[in-house]
């Protein structure tokens, strides 16, 4: 390690401060944005706080995990949360939203008039920024009911994480900006001094735009921008006013990232770019890292050691007779389903060859293989109890030869190991390096996706543990 | 292959890479292709570590055996202005109406209008002519937005023609939709083998079918081998972990009896992933689509990792 570590990022002081009322997950999309939001209010929770988590696009299951798989833009009870708190769940609806904020701030009539209008209904549908407008105006919402202690918020699946804090503003510039009420009124600027070029410029515009856009589009437009006329000022008001709540002290912003170079440089950008906006960053959550509690066994070794495992003391050993086929065979079945699209020849994993001289016969037993052994699976394995029970009275002993080529695999699959962490250290140190001042959380990988309660209090322990897993550092 | 080869996926999966991959195997023997991004993040920049581009063609790379990838970032608001320029020679009123936010208003809030000019670039550059009547590029690349978004960016022009019921947007969105909805174009979806990625392309691809969008192919990144399996870790009973220890000490291992546990339960997370990956498997296979499948890089993503999976996807038939 050519660095310090980051300070590490304290999690449940954060989320038992009283003072903490909003906390923003946000980064690059992929890497685990919404699952870390639900587990911190999860966590937040069962540790006696009254949370709401705002979601913007969950993954079915994850949705599902919490109970928010019904969309209606209400906050609904978590059943089976432990502990006195409280967590309620939402998914983020934009277009009710939307429509929301239209019938509270119009009379019914015009209330109608602007949702039936199309340019409305095309905007409010999801466009560039309503979106994330609508998360926006959907927390303002939420913090104004106070009926809870924390708001978790999710951010939407942006082009960039920066258009979440771009988007409201400049949807609210539109609405109530210049260009808007020049497309209604034309007329109103003319008088002002130094404002006729405009004027030409103006009626070159709504003329070019016609042109551009067909005459019954700007009627849309100038009908929906009309009928909204009320609302203007509303909604540039209330774009200033979320933007200000996120300056506010009662918030903190999560940076999220895997430790991938794409991911952790748009990290980097978000930690700048709430720097420069004055967004009270808490730290970084890095998720998905990989540790090893044999890290002192370094790729070299463990590879040059499997290396000498599988020199064959006698060509003719090697061949499908062996008395480990069992073994084989289900690893082969691997091995071809890998090979679907036949990853080519290049492969270096030591049951290549194996494979090729049984690919007649996994291609016959590819079909079945998935459910006889799924089931197993799922039973879990633990090391420490894998007892002889499991080898029936079926399964051949397994040999000198099979202990060397299990010992082996297991070399070689440590040595990939210590790959992935290498490669995840000099990501972490890049951005330690650019960053030195952010706390940094780790959340050690999981083997599989989250879709249950259980499954997000791990990662809720995880990131509370917040050190890196073990033989990460 | 379809000439317009538009490359999503799920945040994360590499898409860009694969994108980038890809426009370098199509670049065969000669051939040009172009790979443009959309979304204005200069990600194909970085990926071939070079200054992010000004809004014109260039050409970043050779590919192995001769043939040129350029690329462009589609800026929509430059795609507008270029776009007056040539249909009303606005000249200095294309300032004006800038400065009005009238560009903003049509290539940010106007719905859809901004993702015609992004598609409509593409699809003008699939049909441009060179001056001996051939295409300009033999392919265009798109790194496309994610796939919970791809059906609405390329189908919006669609939504236009709705609302803009006249007009030369109209007319270009048509003539874009043309071409996007015909065999001409191909739209991959780029996955890994977990189940959130899995979830988003099957429903990817069937919003695609919906809106009668050609899907092209499943394409599995950062594949990684599988060195060991369940049963092989099953095999490891408990005696034999002092065999395992006594192997791992002669092939020269040092202090083997505390490594055995570790390595097991590492062994026990990979056969634990391998079946996760199965089933992902699975549920792809139901998609009935043809699957590239491309390795992990181990060493991270760079340009000899880029130039490696263009060669994979070359052994796995693109570009023949």
């Amino acid at each position: 390690m050519t660095l310090d570590a980051a300070e590490p990022l304290a999690i449940d002081p954060l989320l038992d401060d009283p003072g903490t009322r909003i906390i923003v997950c946000c980064g690059s999309g992929g890497v685990g944005k919404t699952t870390t939001a639900a587990a911190l209010g999860v966590r937040a929770a069962e540790r006696g706080r009254k949370v709401v988590v705002l979601t913007i696009d969950p993954a079915r299951r994850l949705a599902q995990s919490m109970g928010i798989d019904s969309l209606d833009n209400t906050p609904r009870r978590v059943k089976d949360v432990e502990g006195d708190g409280e967590l309620h769940a939402m998914m983020l609806d934009m277009k009710r939203t939307f429509d929301e904020i239209v019938e509270a701030h119009a009379d019914p009539d015009r209330a109608k008039a602007i949702l039936s209008n199309p340019f409305y209904q095309s905007l409010s549908a999801g466009f560039a920024g309503t979106q994330e407008y609508m998360a926006m105006e959907k927390l303002g919402q939420l913090r104004a009911r106070d009926e809870w202690d924390l708001i978790v918020v999710d951010t939407p699946p942006s082009r960039s994480a920066l258009d979440f804090l771009d988007a409201p503003k400049r949807l609210g510039s539109f609405l109530d900006g210049k260009f808007i009420k020049l497309l209604m009124a034309p007329a109103k600027m003319g008088g002002r001094a130094g404002m006729k070029f405009l004027n030409v410029g103006m009626s070159m515009m709504t003329g070019t735009l016609g042109k551009l856009l067909g005459g019954p589009f700007l009627h849309d437009v100038q009908t929906f921008v009309a009928a909204m006329d009320t609302m203007f000022g509303g909604f540039r008001t209330r774009a200033d006013a979320t933007y200000r709540l996120l300056q506010a002290p009662g918030t903190a912003f999560l940076v999220v990232a895997a430790p991938e170079r794409d991911a952790l440089r748009e990290a980097a950008y978000f930690v700048e770019r709430l720097a420069a906006d004055d967004m009270p960053l808490a730290g970084l959550v890095l998720n998905r890292v990989h540790g090893s509690a044999a890290s002192r066994l370094s790729a070299e070794r463990a590879l040059a050691a499997a290396e000498s495992l599988e020199e064959p003391p006698d060509p003719a050993d090697a061949s499908a007779e062996n008395p480990a086929e069992n073994l084989d065979d289900r690893r082969i079945v691997d091995q071809e389903a890998g090979k679907a699209g036949d990853r080519g020849s290049s492969d270096s994993s030591p049951h290549a060859v194996a494979s090729d001289a049984h690919a007649s016969n996994a291609d016959v037993s590819h079909a079945h293989a998935s459910d006889a052994d799924a089931a197993g699976a799922r039973a879990g394995i633990d090391p420490d109890q894998v007892g002889s029970d499991q080898v029936g009275p079926d399964r051949e002993v397994p040999d000198q030869e099979s202990v060397e080529r299990l010992t082996a695999g297991l070399l070689r699959l440590h040595a990939e190991r210590m790959q992935v962490l290498a490669r995840e250290q000099r990501t972490r140190d890049r951005f330690t390096a650019l960053h030195p001042e952010v706390p940094v959380a780790e959340v050690a990988a999981l083997p599989g996706d989250v879709h249950d309660l259980a499954g997000l209090r791990t990662i809720g322990d995880r990131l509370a543990a917040g050190g890196p897993p073990a033989g990460a550092a | 292959m379809s000439r317009l080869q538009v490359v999503s996926g799920k945040g994360g999966t590499g898409k860009t890479t694969v994108a980038a991959a890809l426009a370098l195997a199509l670049a065969k023997e000669g051939r040009r292709t172009l790979l443009v991004e959309v979304e204005g993040r200069q990600g194909i920049a970085q990926l071939f570590e070079t200054e992010a581009f000004p809004y014109e063609e260039r050409k970043i790379a050779v590919a192995p055996g001769g043939g040129e990838v350029y690329a462009l970032a589609i800026d929509a608001e430059r795609a507008l202005l270029d776009y007056l320029q040539m249909f009303y020679k606005l000249g200095g009123a294309g300032r004006a109406l800038k400065k009005l936010g009238a560009i903003d208003f049509a290539t940010t809030i106007a719905p859809g209008v901004r993702d015609v000019l992004l598609t409509g670039k593409a699809c003008e550059a699939v049909r441009r002519k060179n001056k001996q009547g051939g295409y300009a590029y033999d392919y265009v690349v798109m790194d496309a937005p994610p796939t919970g978004r791809i059906t609405r960016f390329l189908n919006v022009n669609d939504e236009v023609a709705g609302l803009a019921k006249i007009g030369p947007i109209h007319n270009q969105a048509q003539a874009v939709m043309r071409v996007l909805k015909s065999p001409e174009t191909a739209v991959h979806l780029v996955t890994l083998l977990e189940e959130m990625p899995v979830q988003e392309t099957v429903d990817g691809i069937a919003e695609l079918r919906g809106a009668e969008l050609p899907t092209g192919k499943v394409i599995v990144n950062m594949v990684r081998p599988h060195v060991l399996d369940e049963a092989a870790v099953r095999g490891v009973t408990g005696d034999r972990r002092k065999e395992v220890a006594k192997t791992l000490t002669r092939a020269g291992v040092t202090g083997s009896a505390k490594l055995v546990t570790p390595l097991l339960e590492q062994a026990a997370e990979h056969a634990e992933r391998v079946e996760l990956e199965r089933e992902q498997r699975a549920a792809l296979g139901q998609l009935g689509l043809p699957t590239y499948e491309l390795p992990l890089i181990g060493e991270g993503m760079d340009l000899a990792g880029l130039y490696r999976l263009a060669t994979e996807l070359r052994k796995l038939g693109v570009g023949e």
